[in-house]
């Protein structure tokens, strides 16, 4: 069996394999003892950080992006859409926006749609439409709540519901 | 707070065996990925970002009821093996403490609350990462924690958040809810009768991920295999939770008929394996990590089956993390290259096992079990 080194920490022999499978994918990674045992027994599960970028490249073949595509950069932190194909990872908030039409071919492929449905985030001043999908958020959750018979979050949330309908706009 | 070294079970209540299933699932996280508007994140983060994000965190947490009593570790200032004992009992990551020699970067910290099994780690790769680290199967009540901890944080914290993508995170596999759930689980009857790969296809089809550790040939390292959810976007996070929840459940059934099926079919093979690696860990004067895990498991099998008496999963469970190298470091008070490891890691086995994991009583079977050194165990 041939010698690796730590695909972790670069410096010792890797003489384990962590195995992970995601979107079908398997990736290993070969590691030392040490580095097998910070990410083989429980740890904090990371984003799939190879299968990403080689989805990434995958799909700017498919549709010729390299060529077709200016590579635009982000005016709030500088990051290029090709810096980002090629670490996975985006920059700063307002790159959702520069790299929006890309990256939203990008997370229907990752993650089956776009519309984010789970817990609305209401800012100091919020729109009258954001309050709405809070509210709805909380009513779901009261639904639930009552549903597992669990009353004290059920009380809870009735509280926020009505503070919100409350300050809601007529 | 510096000392927290010296407090033997600092941030390792996910230890105690707590929980449904206990034996079978060891502990149970949920982390949500946060991140403040004008920023950029981690990776593109500059020291001025950092610190800033730092700062608005220290004044949220100071309004915040969820966080009384809690501590902040600045990660500069924690000594290097504290921050190496840090990461081996899972408070806090590799990527927040940054390259392994170097110091961290200035602004990375992590929130530790004293009353609950909550944590937030800032300035990793999203500037917030709330968690809540359980032991046994608790995906609910882990939710409800860093549920309540986010929305505390998100009244006072001007959050990353779009009408269509949601929580915005550096990496577009965490984006939407920003939610992952995990469970770290032992499942040496199915990997005994070799089910585990089809569980484990099994998994990919419903949305979720797993990870396990193999030696360099193809056999599986201690039994132990982590499963989390896929994606973060389009689903409410009740439903993700809801879902790991109710397959994590079916994953311990099947486990629980594989192991009935070794009692039927190999209860002598069974017996002699786990009896073996008892006698190996009470005994051994070297153990590497990768034997450990191994004889763990076997252990951590009879215990399940109640062929070990007396021994309690909250051994096995702190012998996993006491048995890494910044604790046994810690525990001899200097460096220990690997030879040296390999006895302090036995001595330490040897050490507990015989307090608190002599086995009380025969199981009267044909084969002849060690019997108890005087005392009766636990
Ligand atoms: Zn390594
Ligand atoms: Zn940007």
């Amino acid at each position: 069996m041939s010698k690796h080194v730590c695909e972790n920490c670069g410096s010792k022999e890797a003489v384990m394999r962590l195995t992970q499978i995601v979107n079908n994918e398997m990736s290993t990674h070969h590691l030392c003892e040490v580095c097998a045992a910070e990410k083989g027994i429980e740890s904090p599960p990371e984003a799939a950080n190879f299968p990403l970028t080689d989805f990434l490249s995958q799909m700017g073949e498919e549709r010729g992006e390299a060529e077709s595509e200016p590579d635009l950069d982000c005016s709030f932190c500088g990051l290029k859409y090709s810096d980002f194909r090629a670490a996975g990872r985006l920059g700063c908030p307002h790159c959702y926006e520069t790299f929006e039409v890309p990256l939203r071919r990008l997370l229907r492929r990752i993650h089956g749609g776009v519309q984010h449905v789970g817990k609305v985030y209401l800012p100091p001043d919020p729109t009258a439409s954001a309050l709405e999908k809070r509210l709805e958020g909380l009513r779901r959750k009261l639904r639930r709540a009552v549903g597992g018979e669990d009353f004290e979050q059920a009380a809870e949330l009735r509280d926020q519901i009505q503070s919100l309908e409350v300050a809601r706009p007529v | 707070m510096n000392d927290f070294t010296a407090i033997p079970d600092y941030g390792l209540s996910w230890l105690e065996a707590s929980g449904d299933h206990a034996d079978i699932v060891l502990s149970t996280r949920v982390r949500l990925a946060r991140n403040l508007q004008g920023h950029a994140f981690g990776p593109r983060a500059r020291v001025n970002d950092r610190e800033s994000v730092l700062k608005a965190f220290k004044a949220a947490v100071e309004r915040t009821d969820s966080l009384a009593g809690s501590s902040l570790l600045l990660m500069p200032d924690v000594a290097p093996r504290a921050r190496k004992i840090l990461l081996e009992r899972r408070l806090v990551t590799r990527d927040l403490l940054g390259d392994a020699d170097g110091s961290p970067p200035l602004g990375t910290a992590v929130q530790l609350s004293s009353r609950d099994p909550v944590s937030v780690m800032v300035n990793e790769e999203d500037h917030l990462r709330v968690q809540s680290l359980l032991s046994g199967l608790r995906i609910e009540e882990a939710w409800r924690l860093v549920d309540r901890l986010d929305e505390d944080l998100g009244r006072e914290l001007p959050y990353a958040y779009h009408n269509e993508f949601g929580f915005l995170t550096s990496c577009p596999t965490n984006v939407g809810s920003g939610l992952r759930a995990s469970v770290f689980m032992h499942l040496p009857g199915l990997v005994l009768t070799k089910e585990i790969g089809k569980v484990l296809q099994g998994l990919g089809q419903v949305g979720l991920t797993f990870r396990g550790l193999y030696g360099e040939g193809s056999e599986v390292v201690g039994n132990f295999f982590q499963v989390s959810n896929q994606t973060t976007l389009g689903k409410t996070e009740e439903d993700l939770i809801d879902h790991l929840d109710r397959i994590v459940r079916q994953v311990i059934q099947y486990e629980l008929h594989a192991r009935q099926v070794l009692l039927r079919d190999a209860r002598g093979v069974t017996e002699d394996k786990i009896w073996r690696a008892y006698g190996l860990l009470r005994y051994a004067r070297s153990l590497s990590f990768e034997e450990l895990m191994n004889l763990l498991s076997g252990v951590r099998l009879g215990l399940s089956l109640k062929l070990l008496p007396g021994l309690r999963v909250y051994t096995l469970n702190k012998m996993m993390i006491f048995t890494q190298p910044a604790h046994l470091e810690q525990a001899a008070g200097h460096d220990l290259p690997p030879p040296e490891s390999d006895a302090h890691r036995a001595a330490y086995v040897r050490r507990i096992l015989a307090t608190e994991g002599e086995i009380s009583g025969d199981d009267s079977g044909p084969g002849d079990p060690p019997s108890p050194t005087g005392s009766n165990g636990r």
